[in-house]
């Protein structure tokens, strides 16, 4: 457990590193998917095309998405991009430098799949088949086929089952044909974007290092600051509860005594910190309204003890005014949250 | 759990450490890739040849980009080689052995690429089928130029239809598989005798200045990552300190605002320091909106 927790740390605090390891994730999510998919070419002449292109084109750009959403930073960007300028100016090269980073990692996991899909060849060879060159290939001179009727038949290629243009072209020569097309764009696919990698990569110290530097200082600022602020005002919400609720359990407790007149109990001398734990309700009846009251009319968020009833002439001159606006608190308590 | 905080640290520390286990996974990485790899050889004549060599050596430039780019030593050498000189001179010594060491990481991942495809061999039959001399081969000695150079190319092709169970295919595929594992293994001796021999002699030659670029090597590469550590701790104390201002200073304008009297009751002493000051809903909303409309100067002097 405790090995768990120090890993989980390890990931967390090194915030680099966690993105990494979402992007690894998401490219392993990637050929996975692609393994478990159950491609199956339609083998009818417009289709095809459609068919093949969809399923290289359209899974990548929805990767591409969810690799932005899963990245927490995209809401740290939209923030500060958003902002109002207030006393702090906007730098927009740590904007840059924050959507850059974001869209590279976001970019892995469907380059994986583009690669992955035409290395595999299924794609290319569902989509193309019809532009198989079959005066090369095949015998063109094929007698009393229409040029729909050979489409159809090219169109088959990719299901052997029901393939009957073995005289036009064999299924065999067609299919290595194609995959060993999609094969080398492939590779071609794979061997650019490396090569950019590496040029953006090694580029960079030799340009800009300085301003990279204080960009990388400012968005990693800015990521912690907020983490901060939000364990700040996790911190405060827990105090401002206590005290809420001790100061509710402490005015249900004078309300009983002032409503029963109950005799001042000799508090036994040893009951110590038990007694106090109990804040003064100590009997079912009690609880019970306590209960009940906690349930109808919850206190409100205003840690200000109120002024008394019968005005004293204290409250007034820009005192928050407590008692109207107390059913308007209320209200506000179940909509707005800190 | 202390063996594995140490063991953790350990890896962390040790640049060279970290970088031979990526080397080590690259090459995993780069045998795992040829086995999964569905090879299919087009046999086509004009294709053939593009193919075979086409497989056999752009997936080790993929793998030799991929170990530069993994490889953070790389960019620690790009960016001392960059540098302006400063207070700091450059010492030349030093980057030549940070690349020569980076180089031969990164080699490793494409030289087992093109060991391991040579020893399996069908690349090369793929490639060189058309070549082969069609006189040395029974089947193909009394056929048309034309036609020899057609069944030439589906030789790699075991189960095409034309030369499915000729014996002169498996002649040529056997005869390219055994000049391909030849190779293969030629290469592979050549290049453990070099290593064996840079390893061994090196002492010979230079230890001192070895040394010496070594250490340094190492401690540029150290420094970056404390100085990126202390960087991290610098923003986390910064923003600490900002956040504090901030409530201070909202805490300051409430009380200009409101005129509130002494409160009577105050909230235990602990909690009143975590409240810092901010007290109802309508003080909590106006701190929130000012942390978003106006954002505290970066300043905490």
């Amino acid at each position: 457990m405790d090995k768990f927790r120090m890993i989980f740390q390890f990931f967390q605090s090194n915030q680099e590193s966690f993105m990494n390891g979402i992007c690894g994730i998401m490219a392993l999510a990637s050929t996975q998917m692609y393994s478990a998919f159950d491609f199956n070419c339609p083998c009818l002449p417009h289709y095809n095309l459609a068919y093949g292109l969809g399923i290289l084109l359209v899974p990548p750009f929805i990767l591409f998405l969810l690799g932005f959403v899963l990245n927490n930073n995209i809401s740290m960007l939209a923030e500060e991009w958003r902002r109002p300028q207030g006393q702090r100016g906007k730098d927009p090269a740590v904007l840059r430098y924050m959507f850059c980073s974001m869209a590279q990692r976001a970019m892995i996991a469907p380059a994986v799949w583009v690669s992955v899909t035409l290395l595999d060849g299924k794609c290319i060879t569902c989509a193309f088949c019809t532009s198989v060159p079959v005066e090369s290939l095949g015998n063109a001179s094929h007698p009393h086929l229409s040029q729909g009727e050979i489409q159809r038949v090219l169109a088959r290629i990719p299901c052997k089952e029901i393939y009957n243009g073995q005289q036009l072209i064999a299924n065999e020569v067609a299919v290595r044909y194609l995959r060993c097309i999609s094969q080398a764009l492939g590779w071609c696919f794979v061997l650019l974007m490396t090569t950019l990698a590496f040029l953006v990569r090694s580029l960079r110290p030799c340009f800009s290092q300085a301003a990279f530097l204080k960009s990388r200082y400012w968005s990693h600022y800015i990521d912690i600051e907020r983490k901060l602020f939000d364990e700040t005002c996790a911190e405060h919400a827990r105090s401002f509860a206590k005290v809420c609720i001790q100061q509710f359990f402490e005015g249900m407790s004078t309300d009983l005594v002032a409503a029963r007149c109950h005799l001042p109990r000799k508090a036994p001398a040893d009951a110590g910190e038990a007694a106090e734990k109990l804040l003064g309700i100590t009997d079912q009846g009690t609880m019970n309204m306590a209960l009940k009251s906690w349930h109808r009319c919850k206190p409100p968020l205003n840690l200000h003890p109120p002024a008394l009833p019968t005005g004293n002439g204290w409250a007034g001159e820009g005192q928050p005014p407590t008692h109207p606006s107390a059913p308007r608190r209320e209200t506000a308590a179940y909509y707005s949250w800190v | 759990m202390d063996r594995f905080r140490m063991i953790f640290q350990y890896f962390q520390s040790s640049s060279e450490s970290v970088m031979n286990g990526i080397c080590g996974l690259l090459a995993l990485a780069s045998v795992k890739m040829y086995t999964s790899f569905d090879f299919s050889c087009p046999c086509l004549p004009q294709y053939n040849m593009a193919y075979g060599l086409g497989i056999m050596f752009v997936p080790p430039i993929i793998l030799f980009l991929c170990g530069l780019i993994l490889n953070r030593q790389s960019l620690v050498m790009l960016e001392e080689w960059r540098r302006p000189p400063g207070h700091r001179k450059k010492d030349l010594a030093v980057i030549r052995y940070m690349c020569s060491s980076i180089m031969q990481r990164a080699m490793v991942a494409p030289v087992i690429w093109i060991i391991v495809t040579l020893l399996d061999g069908k690349c090369l039959i793929c490639a060189f089928s058309g070549s082969m001399d069609p006189e040395k081969f029974v089947g193909f000695a009394n056929v048309s130029t034309v036609q020899v150079q057609q069944l030439l190319a589906k030789v790699p092709c075991k189960d095409d239809e034309l030369v499915g169970n000729n014996t002169s295919r498996k002649a040529v595929s056997r005869y390219l598989r055994c000049c391909s594992q030849a190779l293969g293994w030629s290469i592979l001796l050549i290049l453990i005798i070099a290593a064996f021999l840079a390893r061994w002699l090196r002492p010979c030659f230079n230890q001192a200045t070895l040394l010496q670029a070594r250490h340094w090597s190492n401690y540029i590469d150290i420094e970056k990552k404390i100085f990126e550590e202390a960087c991290c701790e610098h923003s986390r104390l910064f923003a600490h300190k900002c956040i504090l201002h901030f409530f201070e200073s909202m805490r300051q304008e409430i009380k200009l605002h409101s005129f509130s009297l002494p409160r009577e009751e105050e909230p235990a002493e602990g909690e009143a320091d975590l409240l810092r000051g901010i007290t109802d809903q309508d003080q909590v909303n106006k701190l929130l909106k000012t942390w978003y409309y106006e954002k505290p100067p970066l300043d905490v002097s």
